[in-house]
């Protein structure tokens, strides 16, 4: 971004190309999508056999949901920026776009993937899980959508690191877990709110802890992200 | 040299005053500490378990002051001066655990208690080990430096939240929390006796110097390897 006036218009012109490039792809091949769903579907199968026909408490379920959707995250959020490394194409969208329209094509790109399996999740885990009640709506439904943009945040600059690493795969949920954990927690606590019933105000203050986390997160990796994407 | 010898007479002054001095409930001479009602003898630990906390927070921000210096100027002599913090701040965040967990088994019954400085030193914890798995999985010197600057900027970023989410997560046991039940807790802040705080501001001072001792060995040895490796 070091040209001498690069039109805003430009940067969100070669921003949604990134994110269509990467869109198109993923819908040519399903790959993210597919490794994602089932993810969820294996994850939610083992909650149901480990409990059998017991219940677990409200507040260990809420917390349960959470441990599906970071390591479902986990499983996928990698692939946009490993993909660029494995298919040799890096140096490519290095030399055709600015630094931050690729992490924020990059970044868009997630969150629809976070926030659509995310939708899935829910769906699916409110729908097997007994005992999982949502009694108040409006708590649970920002909840999720924030802390989907959260993870999106955090997943896609740790991912831009480990794809510059050697080892790809089992690196990433060490290195995200320390950074997401606040989130995590959270998003936990506001959901455990949700399935008592609290109202809408009551969970405010996680909400403002949440839209500051994003934006903290959002706002540093894209400072540092020309640093590691540029060799 | 001077410091060496600072070092050792300072640290020797702790260890024998903070082990040695007599603790009376009522304290009349100098050199007796007071009895705190719920840690007794147990209050000795602070002399040494607190300063080791406080320097794996140092060291943790001198790393990623010097990951910063790093990728401004990218020299790579900033990152050498950065993994030798973060490497003197895990062995520092591992000795406050460990001292941590024994002291807790006594005072509260378990080693683990999940309290709000418990799960904060956890999370330093992990954050050191993330550091040091990335930086052992990039095998360029400028790759893994860059990377391991980056992920130390965006951890320390995201440290400061757990100051806000821990109170409301749980209260806390730990000396000096507001869930402390004797209310005052002999932590730093000034509800120590007078000779206490003058043998735990000593330690911290000592500690202090050891860690900036430690550093610049750690440093002279990495740059020395450096060298030897360029000349084959």
């Amino acid at each position: 971004m070091s040209a001498a006036r690069p039109s805003f218009r430009l940067f969100l012109r070669s921003t949604g190309a990134v994110f269509l490039k990467d869109l198109r792809s993923e819908l040519r091949t399903r790959y993210a999508v597919s490794a994602l769903i089932m993810f969820v579907v294996t994850t939610i199968s083992i909650i149901l056999f480990s409990l059998g026909s017991e219940g677990a408490s409200p507040d260990a379920l809420s917390g349960m949901l959470w441990v599906v959707v970071f390591f479902a995250a986990m499983s996928g959020l990698s692939r946009t920026f490993v993909m660029e490394e494995e298919r040799g194409t890096t140096l490519t969208l290095q030399l055709l776009a600015p630094p931050g329209a690729v992490f924020f094509g990059k970044l868009l790109f997630n969150l629809v993937l976070v926030t659509g399996v995310n939708a899935v999740t829910v769906v699916l885990y409110s729908a097997f899980i007994n005992g999982f009640v949502i009694r108040t709506m409006s708590i649970f439904v920002v909840t999720v959508l924030l802390g989907s943009i959260g993870f999106a945040a955090a997943a896609t600059v740790i991912a831009a690191i480990i794809a510059r690493a050697n080892t790809r795969g089992t690196l990433y949920p060490v290195l995200s877990f320390p950074i997401v954990l606040p989130l995590l927690l959270s998003v936990i606590d506001a959901t455990r709110m949700a399935s008592e019933g609290a109202f809408f105000g009551e969970a405010a203050g996680e909400f403002q802890l949440l839209i500051s986390y994003i934006v903290v997160v959002i706002v540093s990796s894209a400072m540092l992200f020309e640093y590691i994407w540029k060799d | 040299m001077v410091l060496k010898i600072l070092l050792g007479v300072l640290l020797t002054a702790v260890i024998v005053s903070g082990f040695g001095l007599p603790m009376s409930p009522h304290p009349q001479a100098w050199y007796e500490l007071p009895v705190i009602p719920g840690l007794e003898e147990k209050a000795r630990i602070i002399f040494f378990h607190v300063p080791t906390a406080w320097l794996s927070v140092v060291a943790f921000l001198t790393s990623m002051t010097y990951a910063i210096q790093y990728l401004r100027k990218r020299d790579l002599a900033y990152d050498i001066r950065s993994s030798a913090a973060a490497g003197l701040g895990f062995m520092f965040c591992i000795l406050a655990t460990i001292t941590g967990a024994v002291w807790a088994k006594f005072n509260w019954g378990s080693y683990w208690n999940w309290d709000p400085r418990e799960t904060s030193i956890f999370v330093l914890l992990l954050i050191y080990g993330a550091y040091f798995s990335l930086r052992s999985a990039v095998e360029t010197e400028e790759k893994r430096a860059t990377l391991s600057s980056a992920y130390s900027i965006i951890a320390a970023v995201t440290v400061p939240f757990f100051i806000f989410i821990m109170p409301r997560i749980m209260t806390g046991l730990h000396p000096g929390a507001k869930g402390d039940p004797e209310g005052a807790g002999p932590v730093v802040e000034f509800k120590m006796a007078p000779n206490m705080r003058v043998i735990f501001f000593t330690s911290l001072i000592a500690f202090t110097l050891l860690f900036y001792w430690m550093f610049t060995l750690r440093v002279r040895t990495a740059e020395l390897e450096t060298y030897n490796q360029r000349r084959g």
